[in-house]
């Protein structure tokens, strides 16, 4: 193995994986039978974190970086002048198991830039699992990209040797795809999101009838979107990741967003600040509406387009629903728990299994750990003290902004500082 | 009245599972349980010791899966947290856990209960983190060799995770805090004390114990690791949260910032 012109093509290639916000390694339950090489583990497992703090659990590369297409957002366009690599399959392997073996990563995340076209692309993103899995006996977590436009014959069988698919779209909204990129259609990136789809439903409902039928994409699939290169609003993005993951099954969509890389009058500039709060607050409404039981057209709808920035959503609603609260906690149901401001669902968990022996008083929940500065608003408990004031929400939001630190508060901030 | 007692174990994990099974069948007023090593008696308490028995740990630990799995892990995880006093908190757990009918293990509003279900945790992240954190480096002699020194003492717990993954190949985890290994000889694990002169700490400085190639691939993932930062979005506390840095010196790709 030639190790300077690897460490060459690994860095190109790599620099221009690195926008790829996936990084899970979880879902899987693949195992190590015939005492092979590695296993997936169910909860996933980071490795290291970059010095912007997002997890390293994959090896993250592109087979290649040549491309036929030419998208306003990404840093391997064709029109864009970067140094050009492509890794063969065999190396794309020994790369893999080598840093495996070392337990410096839990498998590959391969993807490509698009080169003569999507099939050809996509059979070789094949090859590598399919080397992977059957030569190497290899069954640490593979994540493959769908290429866009690829057969669905090639789809079947990545399903095969991966445990995740994905697609990104990118561009939330239609209109948006069309002026940035250009060459791509809309049917493109479903078409393969549904044949996988279509394959996982099927192979699971195999599994019930035969035991030992082989698993297809054990993780899932998931997409990506960016956050602030097309000037949609929260809802568009939110409405559409719902849209994603009913549809589809997915068991993620990422949101991303925007790092500036080039200059093109149909995007925000180079060094415009990348919108990292709002990409936090769309994260905080995914988990609501996937694990907290509330549904998109509650937190976003015509009247609240976009996320409030300087509260996190769940208490934005709970300031707009005020009619709702104060919650008892030593009755309500699981549901209702949930929806309070500043209790997760773990305390939740606890809240719910302590109650059953005693009633429950303040300075039990705050040994659970509930964030009482928000909570209190909220809730009553086992206890003479609890929030008397008629308090509207302006006051309620003031008075909790006022206990609590945010780091990005300065940023958003509309009073000037004195010191800065 | 009952006299109070003090009970001396052998520091292990059924050592500990023999004294309780001992102030049970006794019906010892137990004011303390301590480790042989680390004994200090009190001004009003007589001290016993216990000897170690396999078939009286056996049947605690037993009686406690009976009432609950989760009690149990949470039993075994707190005990490996070397926490100073926490032998006296387990047995406080265990005692209320056998007078409960059943479920005692999930009150969190009590206090014993909420802190071994904390300390537990704090165990469990801590072997998840080894699990993640230990880089293993070939030696010339082909054994996959890796040094840790983890807050508690996780080398039982992430045993079978090691052994589930890396079947074909002979891999050594040395803990250096408490100076025992884990060594896989490709058929089972198995304890293993060394002496090591030359502790592998992540030098820059190459040993002449490992291959030449594993400072190629060493050299590969550091790249790689730098060339996933975005600079654009650096968050520094962010990263030490994730990775503190007390851990940096057993991770190759932190070497120069050591």
């Amino acid at each position: 193995m030639n190790f300077d012109r690897i460490r060459e093509k690994l860095n190109i290639l790599a620099d221009a994986a690195k926008y790829d916000v996936s990084c899970a390694s979880s879902g899987s339950d693949r195992t190590n039978k015939t005492k092979g090489l590695g296993n997936a583990s169910k909860m996933g497992i980071c490795h290291s974190y970059t010095a912007d703090g997002r997890c390293v659990s994959l090896l993250k590369i592109l087979l290649t970086n040549h491309c036929i297409f030419d998208c306003a957002y990404c840093v391997t366009r064709k029109s864009n002048d970067v140094p050009r690599a492509a890794f063969k399959v065999q190396e794309v392997v020994d790369l893999t198991i080598n840093f495996y073996r070392r337990n410096y990563i839990e498998g590959l995340f391969l993807s490509s830039g698009i080169f003569k076209s999507p099939d050809h692309t996509m059979e070789r993103l094949v090859s590598v699992a399919k080397k992977l899995r059957k030569e190497e006996n290899f069954n640490g977590y593979i994540h493959l990209k769908s290429i866009p436009g690829a057969s669905d014959e090639l789809m079947y069988e990545a399903g095969l040797y991966a445990d995740r698919l994905s697609v990104n779209i990118e561009v939330p909204t239609i209109s948006g795809l069309k002026l940035l990129a250009p060459d791509k259609k809309h049917e493109d990136f479903t078409k393969p999101m549904e044949k996988v789809k279509n394959e996982i439903v099927r192979y699971k409902s195999e599994q019930k009838i035969i035991k030992n039928t082989p698993k297809y994409a054990p993780a899932g699939q998931s997409t990506q979107m960016i956050v602030g290169a097309s000037g949609e609003s929260d809802k568009d993005i939110m409405y559409s990741a719902t849209y994603y993951y009913k549809t589809y099954n997915m068991k993620r969509v990422y949101y991303s967003g925007y790092v500036p890389v080039t200059h093109d009058s149909r995007l925000p500039a180079i060094g415009s600040q990348v919108p990292m709060l709002r990409e936090n607050r769309l994260y905080q409404t995914d988990w609501l509406l996937r694990f907290y039981g509330f549904s998109v057209g509650e937190i976003l709808n015509n009247q609240h387009p976009n996320l409030d920035m300087d509260v996190d959503p769940k208490l934005s609603w709970a300031l707009r629903n005020l009619h709702h609260f104060p919650v008892n906690v030593n009755t309500a149901d699981k549901r209702l728990l949930a929806r309070i401001p500043g209790i997760g669902m773990r305390s939740v968990d606890k809240i719910v299994k302590a109650r059953k022996f005693r009633k429950l008083n303040w300075d039990h929940l705050k040994k659970m750990g509930v964030a009482l500065n928000r909570a209190q608003y909220f809730m009553v408990c086992e206890s003479r003290y609890w929030e008397r004031r008629d308090l509207d929400a302006e006051k309620i939001k003031g008075m909790i902004l006022q206990n609590s630190s945010g780091k990005f508060r300065n940023q958003y901030s509309t009073q000037l500082s004195l010191f800065n | 009245m009952n006299t109070s007692t003090t009970l001396i174990y052998d520091g292990s994990f059924n050592g500990f599972l023999t004294a309780v099974f001992v102030a049970f069948d006794e019906k010892i007023n137990v004011v303390d349980i301590q480790k042989n090593n680390q004994s200090q008696s009190g001004l009003f308490s007589d001290t016993e010791t216990v000897f170690t028995n396999v078939e009286k740990a056996k049947r605690v630990w037993n009686g406690i899966r009976n009432k609950s799995y989760n009690a149990i892990s949470n039993v075994y995880f707190a005990f490996l947290s070397e926490t100073e006093g926490v032998e006296l908190m387990l047995y406080n757990y265990i005692q209320k856990l056998m007078r409960a009918q059943s479920g005692k293990c999930l009150d969190y509003s009590d206090s014993t209960v909420l802190y071994i279900a904390q300390l537990a945790k704090k165990v469990g992240r801590e072997k998840h983190r080894m699990e993640a954190f230990v880089r293993f480096q070939l030696t010339k002699d082909e054994i996959y060799f890796a040094n840790i020194e983890p807050d508690f003492d996780v080398l039982p717990l992430i045993s079978k995770h090691f052994r589930d993954r890396y079947a074909d190949q002979k891999w050594l985890i040395y803990d250096i805090k408490r100076k025992y290994g884990i060594y896989y000889d490709l058929d089972h694990v198995e304890m293993v004390s060394l002496n090591l002169k030359d502790i592998q700490h992540n030098k820059t400085v190459k040993s002449n114990a490992f291959t030449s190639e594993e400072y190629e691939y060493q050299t590969l993932w550091n790249d790689y690791f730098k060339s996933t930062n975005i600079a654009s979005r650096i968050n520094p506390k962010l990263h030490t949260q994730h990775v503190p840095k007390r851990y940096w010196k057993y991770l190759s790709e932190k070497k120069e910032a050591v």
